[in-house]
């Protein structure tokens, strides 16, 4: 079965939506992006992910023209987009807020960018039907803002910013007046509703899980620079950085002196302790520092020593996280390092085997983690 | 206990406002005597039954008819109301870009700005309506500025006319058209500016489809505040207003003061408190109004 994998970046001569080139923004003396490029494609679910004050609303806001580059240009469909004023761009944004107009009803609100585009009538109460439809507000198009949900008004917003089919949408923070269970939902709306229009969607979020969930390629950042761009799987399996590992999802991290064998690498990390065996795809060299990282889902956990284990360590249970599904083990190895083991629930709580204080077993195999120099 | 705390404003009302106006009303529906008081007819309770009935049949609208035939009270009543009206459009002209320009100032300008608006009160409104006799008088500070800097030959009369009551009004009623404006803009969030420019709007057009109709509450509100007292200024007509100036306060005044007729004079009043009653319903509708769109 052959199936064409959506991945425009790793073509060549797929031309980019937009491009960021060497894009720097100084505000006063701070620096919120620092020599940043980047393309984003077209049809691309594309995120901005990092804590906040990392530079990715700034970048969000030169995208929608309410901030200008102060070096570097950014170019939309190849064209520079200077300093064309936000009114004159075809890229509209949904606000973190949702920026409704209180004096306005849904219908209103959703027609509010076409009403300047003067266009006739039927065209506009078509368009802002469709909307309605696409968003499954028609129930409450006379409504005012206020009379109605946070879920609701999150979609009223969605719908507005559509409207006028622009090339670029920009999400910022779109989920985050949401709770949990609704947040959930309606990432995949998002992703439907993307699907659907085949807009490009960019969107601004410091919730890692979202980002995972939404995107197609997630954009990490820190202090004004992009540390990883990859896919939510590669940015999850194959971190670049001990910075983008730890950003992303749980994880344990283990400073050690490497000593390369082929393909394979043993990090010596305490004194006392066997080396930790591992792969790498990068070169190391002899007696180089790095950090092994690990996500505890990868690590074995049990009672019993198995010889015939990889990388077998020996712990004693400091902490037990009950997640229901799942259980994480803070487990304190006997140098003092701490390890996080996860183990699926697959047995009601009062037949589980390990509780606090029981001396366990860690394993994993040579490729469950990542060793990383930076 | 609650119907003790819902009585206490009754009770308010009923003593500072309710009784008094009866009285003035009572007053109005009597004769002008040259007696102490200098009306009739007076409540003799010691006369028993006979004595209400005589004191209820001396009571008629006389006084009313009288505000009727004679063309000085409507024409000041008019004229009120016309001053009033124009003083409250320059003082929205004028107010507006203040209270826009205090609400987009930095954050940590805000309270000094909003400082400097109420500050005036500070001082009493008497003595600072007695400076601006200073100051527009023809030997004044603004003439004398003005002939030292040869822009004007001839002092300019501005004292005793209806410009130095427009004047007046404006400095004196400011802050209550400030304030409210100011109120709803500072609520306003900066985003809908934004949404508005992302969805095609120029800045002038996000004004005027934005950021004119959410402040249109505190615009109503600030208009009522400055209209309904301006319609009764006696002070600022008597000071700086001429003989021309016609205003329903200062009429008021020469009738119970002057002309020592307490029954028209409490007529008068008795008029304007209706005329007035018209602003006032609609100024708590918009009220009411504004605090269930933000319910």
């Amino acid at each position: 079965m052959s199936q064409t994998v959506f991945a425009p970046w790793s073509d060549p001569g797929a031309k980019p939506l937009i491009e960021f080139r060497n894009v720097t923004k100084r505000f006063g003396d701070f620096t919120a992006i620092d020599g940043l490029s980047l393309g984003i494609y077209e049809k691309e679910f594309f995120a901005l992910l990092g804590p906040s004050g990392c530079g990715k609303t700034t970048m969000m806001r030169m995208l929608a023209g309410f901030e200008t580059p102060t070096e570097g240009s950014i170019l939309l469909s190849g064209q520079d987009l200077g300093r064309v004023p936000p009114n004159r761009r075809a890229v509209n944004m949904m606000f973190q807020s949702y920026a409704l107009f209180p004096h306005l009803s849904v219908w209103e609100n959703i027609a509010f960018g076409l009403k300047r585009e003067k266009q006739d009538k039927d065209a506009i109460d078509a368009r802002v039907t469709e909307m309605l439809r696409l968003t499954r507000l028609e129930k409450f198009k006379s409504r005012k803002p206020h009379q109605i949900s946070g879920g609701q008004r999150q979609r009223v917003a969605l719908a507005r910013s559509l409207a006028k089919a622009p090339k670029l949408l920009l999400l910022d923070e779109p989920l985050g007046a949401l709770d949990r269970k609704l947040r959930e939902e309606t990432q995949f709306e998002l992703m439907d509703i993307q699907e659907k229009t085949g807009t490009t969607f960019v969107i601004v979020t410091h919730d890692q899980e979202e980002a995972m969930t939404v995107a197609s390629r997630v954009a990490v950042m820190d202090e004004g620079r992009l540390v990883q761009v990859a896919t939510p799987p590669e940015i999850y399996e194959q971190p670049a950085t001990t910075y983008v590992a730890d950003f992303i999802g749980d994880v344990s991290l283990i400073a050690g002196r490497a000593k390369p064998a082929g393909e394979r690498v043993e990090i010596a990390w305490a004194e006392g302790q066997p080396p930790i065996v591992a792969t790498s795809e990068t070169s190391l060299s002899t007696d180089q520092s790095v950090h092994f990282a690990i996500r505890p889902e990868k690590v074995h956990i049990s009672k019993e020593r198995d010889e015939t284990r990889p990388n077998l360590l020996q712990g004693k249970v400091e902490d037990i996280a009950y997640l229901g599904n799942i259980s994480t083990y803070h487990v304190r190895l006997s140098d003092g390092t701490l390890l996080k083991a996860q183990s699926t629930n697959h047995r009601r709580l009062a037949n589980r085997g390990i509780t606090w204080e029981d001396e366990v077993y860690l394993s994993f195999t040579e490729t469950a983690g990542v060793v990383l120099t930076e | 206990m609650r119907r003790l705390l819902i009585a206490v404003p009754y009770l308010w009302l009923l003593a500072l406002f309710l009784i008094p106006f009866l009285i003035v009303f009572k007053i109005s529906l009597s004769d002008i005597t040259l007696s102490i008081p200098p009306y009739s007819p007076n409540l003799d309770l010691s006369a028993g039954w006979s004595g209400l009935v005589d004191f209820v049949r001396a009571l008629d609208f006389e006084n009313f008819v009288f505000l009727t035939q004679d063309d000085l009270y409507w024409k000041a009543y008019l004229s009120s109301v016309w001053i009033a009206f124009v003083s409250t459009l320059i003082t929205l002209a004028v107010g507006y870009p203040i209270a826009y320009g205090m609400a987009r100032a930095d954050r940590s300008w805000q309270p000094t700005l909003l400082m400097l608006v109420i500050l005036p009160f500070w001082t009493s409104f008497l003595i600072r309506v007695y400076s601006w006799m200073g100051i527009l008088s023809t030997e004044g500070l603004l003439n004398q500025l003005l002939m030292n800097l040869w822009i004007i030959d001839e002092p300019l009369q501005i004292l005793n006319t209806t410009t130095a009551v427009y004047i007046g009004i404006v400095y004196t009623y400011l802050p209550f058209m400030i304030l409210p404006i100011y109120a709803a803009l500072e609520k306003m969030d900066d985003a809908l500016l934004e949404a508005a420019e992302d969805l095609g709007c120029s800045r002038l057009e996000a004004f005027w489809l934005v950021t004119w109709p959410l402040s249109r509450g505190g615009v109503i509100a600030g208009c009522f505040l400055v209209f309904i007292p301006a319609i009764g200024e006696f002070v600022i007509p008597s000071l700086l207003g001429g003989s021309d100036t016609l205003m329903i306060g200062k009429v008021l005044w020469e009738e119970f003061f002057s002309n020592r007729d307490w029954p028209v004079a409490s007529a008068v009043a008795i008029v304007l408190l209706l005329i007035l009653i018209v602003p006032i319903v609609l100024f708590q509708r918009n009220e009411q109004k504004a605090r269930e769109a933000e319910g």
